[in-house]
């Protein structure tokens, strides 16, 4: 039963972690905009000279 | 004439140095759009930054004070293809959105509890802390308690601050038996435990506040979710006023912008954005969607115009002021307020359960206690048992039956084109039984229509039409937009009376009747139409007059007559003259109505109604209608609506077809059963719990899988609301 000693702050530690990045995700408004943020993911904007070529 | 523009009022300030605005976009839907959007105004001068939010299709722009002028990114939007609109936030808006943000935390934060306690929870069910003694039991308990107690304090505020004002207001409010069951099952569970007792309640408090936090979270998204799409349309679609400064300067300024006393400039053909007085200029006014009256009105200096009419004739100059005493727009304020006032307060179903539900469920526990006491079994355990009860009948369901439904058909709504207002709303609209229409603007369109396009030469209809292009008359429009006309004639206009041009040889007019001298073939055609206004055309010898009127919404007709078909009372009320409103009502056949009404008329009226013990749907769109939409049972505007108006009804439609209001109605009625059927079910899962609970066997397990049970029962039964489509 030793072993809850540390087990347990470590499971309550694990949860707490995805709660305060939850809560970091909401501070810095990265649930504003649930569509865009899955196009911005593939847009090509670091390859700035392809960008270029087209114009 | 080329206006400056002065977008001032929309600008925010963030910070030192910076300036921000907000913009509506219309046509933006992928990754291809935001890159182009946000790239193209990077490379601007001056601008620090563009932000795209694909969802609310909006965009936040910031740039360096003073390096350029707000109007420049419009520029630079369109030039981009995407026409931008600029808005400006309200404050209820913010204030809810920070309910919504503080909604979502309080959901994390019991969300974390709630899975974390059931680690400890599960444990214990599973007997671990048996095998271990009461050390280990004990000890888990404390761990639980450890969780949950800081939990409960932080996700369980938005319920006891709202338990705690209907208290302070004598109201039973659902939130009051909710609070008063985790409270008592957290002081029962450190009791329990100090007494090294076997049960614990720990985790029923934590799951049944995630439940009702899930609901309660969802219930305010959606809502925000039709706000946004109504603040964008309303911001697509904002009127704007050309303002003279002094020297006659005329700058084109956002009605938000417009102060009492500002000189404003209304040009012939356009509609006046503003109430006031007329300060110089005579035209003619058509007043349809204030008033309801189709007829133009003549307006002279010292006249009183409100925003919305349409000004037909000649250039206005028009003194921005408050309502007046005498004016129509105090008449309906004074009204608006009157009938606030007399509106019956509606009793929302959640609380009138919450009443009913409330008294019964203390007194069984009161009464447990004492039963106990009677049997001789001593005051702690007869406590516990009483508790016990409290924290079974907790009304996790109860407070989720209406809002899961109300989420669940309010989405539906919304994909039908209607947008609820206000939250109650739903449970009225379930009730209605008589329906009164307004006649200009909600049966019929907005816009003035050719009525007898079949009694007219098709290639007279395309002269006149491509004549027509060049007058900015609406009536003219009207003819334009029958014709399908492109190609406009360089006409040469005479303001007031028509326009004309030398064309093929042959002298070419259109305009008012005695400009193009048809009285006789105006005679015949205002007697075939007695309600249209006519505009005549003449080449020649040959003259041809066309009769204008408000067209009826498309589907106006199947859907009166299908409402009609299941039994709703129909009625039309209109400020308009006798013989317009008769028409209407003979093609839709609308056996009541009434014509020639002011708004005090029209709230006697709904007033005479619900005395009989009607319940009255108010469907109206003007001005005057205001007063009547605010004192009818419940109501619905057009979007195209009056902004007064707008405020007051508690739904709006979009589009022009009037299908929208019938599917409001069966969809109220099918979510008002599904909330009473989620009632039911929830009251029949306390009729099983309670009396395992009476006889004190209700074990922690028990508890939690009865709640979370019939919450999920409950949420699973309000999503029929959605799978039923708008025909219940």
């Amino acid at each position: 039963m030793n072993v809850l000693v540390y087990l347990v702050p470590l499971a309550l530690a694990l949860g707490g972690l995805g709660l305060a990045a939850f809560m970091w995700a909401m501070k810095t408004g990265q649930f504003d905009d649930l569509e865009g943020a899955a196009w911005r993911a593939i847009a090509d904007d670091d390859l700035p000279e392809e960008d270029e070529k087209k114009k | 004439m080329a206006e400056t523009q002065d977008l001032s009022v929309f600008v925010r300030h963030p910070a030192e140095g910076v300036a921000a605005m907000d913009l509506v976009v219309e046509g933006v839907h992928c990754g291809a759009c935001i890159s182009t959007i946000e790239k193209g105004l990077g490379r601007e001068n001056g601008v620090r930054g563009a932000r795209v939010n694909l969802a609310s299709k909006r965009v936040t722009v910031e740039w360096d004070e003073g390096a350029l002028a707000p109007e420049a990114i419009l520029d630079r939007l369109s030039g981009l293809g995407y026409p931008a609109y600029p808005f400006a936030a309200r404050t209820a808006d913010s204030v809810e959105a920070a309910e919504e943000k503080r909604l979502l935390k309080c959901l994390a934060v019991a969300a974390f509890g709630a899975m974390n306690v059931m680690l400890v929870s599960v444990a214990l069910w599973s007997g671990a802390a048996d095998a271990e003694g009461w050390a280990t039991r004990d000890f888990f308990h404390w761990l639980s308690a450890l969780i949950v107690l800081p939990t409960v304090a932080y996700a369980g505020r938005p319920f006891f601050d709202n338990a705690l004002r209907g208290v302070r207001q004598a109201s039973l409010n659902m939130d009051v038996p909710i609070t008063l069951g985790v409270v008592l099952a957290l002081l029962l569970s450190v009791a329990q435990t100090l007494q090294h007792a076997r049960a614990a309640y720990f985790d029923s408090a934590a799951m049944l506040l995630l439940f009702l936090l899930a609901g309660r979270f969802l219930d305010s998204r959606i809502r925000r979710k039709t706000r946004d799409v109504a603040t964008n349309l309303a911001a697509i679609k904002a009127e704007k006023a050309i303002k003279l400064i002094d020297g006659g300067e005329a700058v084109e300024t956002p009605i938000a912008a417009v102060a009492p006393g500002d000189l404003v400039l209304a040009r012939a053909g356009d509609r006046i954005a503003v109430d006031g007085v007329v300060e110089d200029g005579r035209s003619e006014v058509d007043q349809s969607l204030v008033t309801g009256e189709t007829a133009a009105v003549a307006v002279a200096p010292g006249a009183m115009v409100y925003a919305g009419a349409l000004n037909l004739s000649g250039a206005l100059r028009v003194r921005v002021s408050h309502a007046a005493a005498g004016t129509l727009l105090d008449e309906v304020n004074a009204l608006l307020g009157k009938a606030i006032e007399q509106r019956s307060s509606y009793v929302q179903l959640a609380d009138r359960a919450a009443r009913l539900y409330a008294p019964v469920v203390h007194l069984t526990a009161l009464a447990t206690f004492l039963a106990w006491l009677a049997m001789g079994l001593s005051w702690q355990p007869a406590l516990v048992i009483a508790i016990t009860v409290l924290i079974i009948t907790c009304p996790c369901a109860l407070g989720l039956a209406v809002p899961a439904v109300q989420v669940v058909a309010a989405s539906a709504m919304f994909r039908h084109g209607v947008m609820l207002n206000s939250g109650d709303a739903l449970e009225r609209f379930a009730d209605v039984d008589a329906i009164v229409f307004d006649k200009t603007g909600t049966l019929t369109l907005p816009q003035p229509a050719l009525a007898n396009s079949a009694e007219i030469a098709p290639e007279d209809l395309a002269l006149a039409g491509s004549l027509a292009l060049a007058s900015k008359h609406p009536l003219a429009k009207a003819v334009a937009a029958a014709a399908g006309a492109k190609n406009p004639l360089a006409a040469h206009e005479f303001p007031g009376q028509g326009v004309t041009v030398f064309h093929e040889g042959k002298r070419l007019k259109l305009g008012s009747i005695a400009y193009c001298k048809a009285e006789a073939e105006a005679a015949e055609v205002a007697a075939r139409w007695p309600d249209a206004s006519l505009i005549a055309f003449r080449a020649l010898e040959r003259a041809v007059v066309f009769a204008i009127r408000q067209a009826l919404r498309p589907d106006a007709r199947e859907v009166v007559a299908g409402l009609a078909r299941e039994g709703y009372a129909i009625e039309m009320l209109s400020g308009d003259r006798l013989v317009a409103v008769e028409e209407i009502a003979r093609e839709l056949a609308i056996p009541h109505f009434s014509a020639g009404l002011k708004p005090a008329d029209k709230i006697a009226r709904l007033k005479a109604l619900r005395d009989e013990g009607r319940h009255v749907l108010m469907v109206g769109d003007g001005l005057n209608d205001a007063p009547a939409l605010a004192s009818a049972n419940v109501s619905i505007s057009p979007i195209s609506a009056a902004h007064l108006t707008q405020a007051q009804a508690d739904a709006l439609f979009l589009g022009d077809r009037l299908a929208p209001v019938a599917d409001a109605l069966h969809l109220a009625r099918k979510a008002k059963g599904l909330m009473v059927g989620n009632l039911w079910l929830s009251a029949i899962y306390n009729f099983i719990a309670v009396p395992i609970a009476i006889l004190g066997f209700a074990t922690p397990l028990i508890a939690a899988l009865a709640m979370s049970g019939s919450s999920i029962l409950v949420t699973l039964n309000a999503l029929r609301a959605r799978s039923a489509g708008a025909r219940a």
